[in-house]
């Protein structure tokens, strides 16, 4: 099995944002928030975060918020709630959460009832400010999505998905509500995403993508049921989609590389324990010493 | 980002890519600009829609639209049908670039929903999208909702699947939309859907076609496996056991004159609440359980009772509730025997989580008889130390106490259509033997072993129909070695099935039943159930275990104990040579509040950085607890509690005399003195007596 090409990615990760000139940087721009997470939380499960000057990174971020306390995806685009929450789970890497006036933040409305409520529950849980919204109402919709294989999907009604999966159980997570999920239903539809190469896909019949290495395993791990999947045959997996050369990771073996990819394949493996890794949490997708940090520090 | 392969551009490649960056960024930075100004010129809008053609991912253009709409509509002179129609034009030539984009999917929700627009085309736009990828959910979910709009009936849509299905089986999301559609038509028993099961039975035969063709397909598995769920599943909560026992008697040991707290049940624990609990196992979470539906009548009862939900997360729903007959403060009269009497669901208010109500009113009736202490009250085991040897335990050749257990009605859930369901189960099982004589599939052997567990419980133990636990438990092992990579969860299942064979009757249980002795071999009067080295991955059939007080589970591949909340009676506990990970998979302890003596030796407690059992405890990361701060700051001294938070959830809700911990990378001296102040009741830590 090959090895973990450490210095290569956090090579990969700190060029992406010098190399903005390409088509694809230029088509991403508006989501540059979610880059920033991706990758700076990918450089902190390295153990790399501190290659990043904090002050740039923070004083961007902060030009990035709008009046209404929502984040926008880059200066200049509107807010949203999902630049929103990359915005706060930065700020918690770099343990800057005080930066932010937290009542403004959490003033900016956080819509429970839509597939976006995991990143309102996520967002709000990591500012303590969960009252913002009424939980149980969020939970009772986030069951009304819930499926006949025990997955979850966008909309009631809609197809379980891998993504969409990792959104309900993580909010319900967050607010203490997994025993509304049935482990052993949705445990063995999600272990059998594993296919024959070892990569999870996110759907039956799907192929496999490194970026499932999250959405799924994260799922399986928030319910106790990840030793259902082969963890030795995914790492092979992730290991495999690496660019060895000039480093990060992409969606399946001999693909071209992205920062998304990237994030989710160090993530996934931080999940299966790969030595040398920071672990993460299921839930939050943030540092476990972040998340320690914000609860259990007076 | 998905699906490009990886190559280094060569120079001529680059240079275009960079002067097609260019051209898009300036593109954006005049859209941002207008946007800023709130410009809605016509030039501005073909703007913007020139960049959404390329980019439809750029959210911000479309709330940019919406913003321009608004105000064009805002003129006394705007044709909302054209203006609504040009964005539906726009929104197509979008997804033509990029099926998959949320915003724009969105976006047409947004122009449909303002109802100027013809819905006609919808369902062949739709048509077109899913001939190019059946698969493409967002499709189906505009599909659904423009099914709305024009009120489709639920029968047409069901009839579009059957298409798509008979055109193609493998597509998983018509199987999905076939069960949410038919999910309907049976739950409001429409008319040509009633009964269920004629139904059921044509559905069967339906993903028949799918799973035989090619049983390495997933396609139909999942929409299988929901149809025997709908095929035995019983809707309404019903009580599956319960402890006392129906027409048990349970002897209780008062001393000092039968006043105080010196409790004990007989061949059991000294008890210093002196409470004897009752504890209810439903066959699924349930609400309502209270004084007014369940109604409990004895002389024991001296004032109002609450029953307690056994959750994990101070949820008012569970499967298993506890209520506490708080003896301690009565005056017992010796030799007397009690009666209890419950009577659940004679009025309504016993809900299940789907709003079902409770099944037909039951009534479990018990005796409690009262002896007098023969020897001076002993606290503990008598202060000594709890061994586990094998030399400690002997045998037991009768056991009063099993006796009632399996005597008891156990005719609990039996379904209302039993005959058409084991029938069908029956087929099914003819059928899945025929395909498994062609092809030696996993699917095959996975679902026969889940056919024949379905029989197994459909039928009565009157009946005398042979179990099939032994094939089940063969099948399991074969898809272990058939499929190493879910090997792990094949072993799950099969633990499952042992635990039922081995607790399914009194004589498949008594040899596992043993009188505990000391070292002195003074016989403490606790029988223990001895469930060790037997391979097992998971906890189960704990229904059939409420009565047990001590239990030994060590030597086995344990890495989780959920259910075992519902033992309110057990106070001594080795999970010794295991696989627990973390002090939160130890988590359901913390509701047994009679647990004392506790061994967790050698696990894998510090070895591992994630923690899979993090969310299903209770705490403060999952909102279902406020952290004690002032008390762990009081106990330890410290206000960080990052290295510890979860020992001390534990262990600081729990009263233990004894506690076993070597053998874990997590029991270094730091750590044996962080327990000390976390457990004052503590007299032995790892076989030491503490001073």
């Amino acid at each position: 099995m090959g090895e973990l090409a450490t210095e290569k990615h956090v090579q990969y990760i700190l060029s992406v944002e010098k190399r903005k000139d390409s088509f694809e940087s230029v088509v991403m721009e508006h989501l540059r928030m979610n880059g920033a997470y991706w990758g700076l939380t990918a450089l902190y499960l390295l153990g790399k975060l501190d290659t990043v000057d904090v002050d740039e990174v923070v004083s961007w971020l902060m030009s990035c918020l709008h009046e209404s306390g929502g984040f926008g995806g880059n200066v200049g685009h509107d807010p949203h709630i999902l630049y929103t929450l990359s915005a706060v789970q930065v700020l918690a890497l770099f343990d800057k959460l005080d930066v932010i006036d937290v009542d403004k933040v959490t003033n900016y409305p956080f819509r429970v009832l839509s597939m976006f409520s995991y990143i309102a529950i996520c967002c709000l849980s990591i500012l303590h400010r969960l009252d913002k919204i009424d939980v149980e109402k969020a939970v009772k919709y986030i069951l009304s999505c819930k499926n006949m294989d025990g997955g979850f999907g966008c909309t009631p009604g809609g197809e379980s998905h891998a993504g969409q999966i990792f959104c309900c159980v993580g909010a319900l997570a967050i607010t203490g509500s997994l025993d509304l999920v049935d482990k052993d239903l949705l445990g063995w539809w999600l272990c059998e995403r594993q296919v024959k190469s070892g990569g999870l896909n996110g759907r039956p019949e799907k192929l496999p993508d490194v970026c499932y290495s999250w959405w799924v395993l994260s799922s399986l791990t928030m319910i106790d049921r990840v030793h259902w999947i082969s963890k030795e045959k995914l790492i092979k997996f992730i290991l495999d989609c690496q660019d060895t050369e000039n480093g990060g990771i992409s969606d399946r073996p001999d693909d071209a590389v992205d920062v998304f990819h990237t994030f989710f394949g160090v993530a996934g493996l931080s999940l299966l324990e790969y030595p040398g890794l920071k672990p993460i949490d299921p839930a939050y997708a943030l540092p476990v010493d972040v998340i320690n940090r914000i609860f259990f520090t007076k | 980002m998905h699906g490009r392969p990886r190559k280094a551009l060569k120079p001529e490649d680059e240079a275009a890519s960079s002067a097609k960056a260019e051209k898009l960024r300036s593109l954006q930075a005049q859209f941002l600009a207008n946007h800023q100004n709130s410009i809605y010129s016509k030039e501005a809008l073909d703007l913007s829609a020139k960049l959404l053609e390329i980019n439809p991912e750029c959210y911000t253009a479309w709330n940019y639209r919406k913003l321009a709409v608004q105000h064009i509509l805002s003129n006394s002179d705007s044709d909302p049908q054209s203006i609504f129609s040009d964005e539906l034009k726009l929104v197509e030539n979008a997804l033509r670039k990029n099926f998959k984009s949320y915003g724009a999917w969105h976006h047409r929700k947004w122009v449909l929903s303002k109802g100027h627009s013809s819905i006609d085309k919808e369902m062949r736009l739709l048509n077109d999208f899913q001939k190019e990828d059946p698969r493409n959910f967002h499709a189906w979910n505009h599909r659904r909702f423009v099914a709305g709009l024009m009120e489709r009936s639920e029968e047409d849509e069901l009839k579009y699947t059957e298409k798509v299905i008979g055109a193609n089986f493998s597509n998983y999301s018509a199987w999905h939309n076939r069960s949410v559609l038919l999910s309907n038509l049976l739950k409001r028993e429409a008319e040509g859907y009633f009964p269920k099961e004629k139904v059921l039975e044509e559905e069967f035969q339906h993903v028949h076609n799918a799973i035989f063709t090619d049983p390495d397909d997933q396609s139909g598995w999942f929409y299988h496996l929901w149809l025997i769920d709908q095929t035995v599943k019983n809707e309404a909560p019903l009580l599956v056991s319960s402890w006392p026992s129906h027409g048990s008697s349970i002897t209780i040991i008062g001393d000092n004159g039968l006043r105080g707290c010196g409790l004990s049940l007989l061949n059991g624990t000294q008890s210093d609440s002196g409470t004897l609990p009752i504890i209810l196992y439903f066959n699924q979470a349930v609400k309502g359980i209270n004084s007014s539906t369940v109604a409990i009548e004895s002389e024991l009862l001296t004032k109002e009772l609450v029953w307690k939900p056994l959750a994990m997360n101070n949820s008012s729903t569970a499967q298993v509730w506890v209520v506490y007959l708080d003896l301690g403060n009565m005056e017992l009269q010796q030799s007397k025997t009690y009666s209890v009497e419950i009577n659940i669901g004679h009025s309504s208010g016993i809900l299940s989580s789907n709003g079902n109500h409770y099944g037909d009113p039951s009534q479990i009736s018990f005796e409690v008889f009262v002896q007098t202490a023969n020897t001076e009250p002993t606290e503990g085991q008598g202060g000594k130390r709890t061994t586990w040897n094998d030399t400690n335990f002997q045998k037991i050749d009768h056991f009063q106490e099993l006796d009632s257990i399996f005597t008891a009605d156990q005719n609990h859930h039996i379904p209302k259509s039993l005959d058409w369901c084991t029938e069908e189960i029956v087929k099914e099982i003819t059928n899945f033997r025929d395909l498994l004589s062609e092809y030696d599939c996993k699917i095959g052997k996975l679902t026969l072993a889940r056919l024949l567990t379905a029989l197994d419980m459909l039928s009565s133990q009157h009946d005398g129909r042979k179990s099939n636990t032994e094939e089940v438990l063969q099948l399991y092992t074969d898809l272990m070695k058939l499929d190493p990579t879910h090997s792990l969860y094949y072993k799950d299942e099969r633990s499952l099935i042992s635990l039922k064979q081995i607790t399914s009757t009194r004589d498949s249980l008594l040899p596992y039943c043993h009188y505990h002795k000391d070292a002195t071999e003074t016989f403490t009067g606790h029988v223990c159930l001895r469930l060790q080295n037997l391979s097992l991955s998971r906890m189960g059939s704990i229904e059939n275990l409420l009565w047990v007080q001590m239990l030994d589970l060590s030597h086995n591949e344990l890495q989780s104990i959920e259910g075992l909340e519902a033992m309110q009676l057990l106070s001594c506990l080795n999970l010794s040579h295991n696989k627990f990970g973390s002090f939160t998979a130890l988590g359901p302890l913390r509701l047994l509040k009679s647990l004392k003596v506790l061994n967790i030796s050698y696990n894998e407690l510090g070895s591992h950085s994630i923690d899979t059992t993090r969310y299903l405890c209770s705490s403060p990361v999952a909102h279902t607890e406020e952290f004690a701060w002032d008390r762990f700051e009081t106990l330890t001294g410290s206000v960080n509690a990052t290295n510890f938070w979860e020992a001390f959830l534990l262990f600081g809700s729990l009263a233990l005399t004894e506690l076993n911990i070597s053998g874990n990378a997590v029991a270094d001296e730091n750590f044996r003195s962080f327990l000390v102040k976390v457990l004052p009741t503590l007299k032995w830590l790892d076989d030491e007596e503490l001073s």
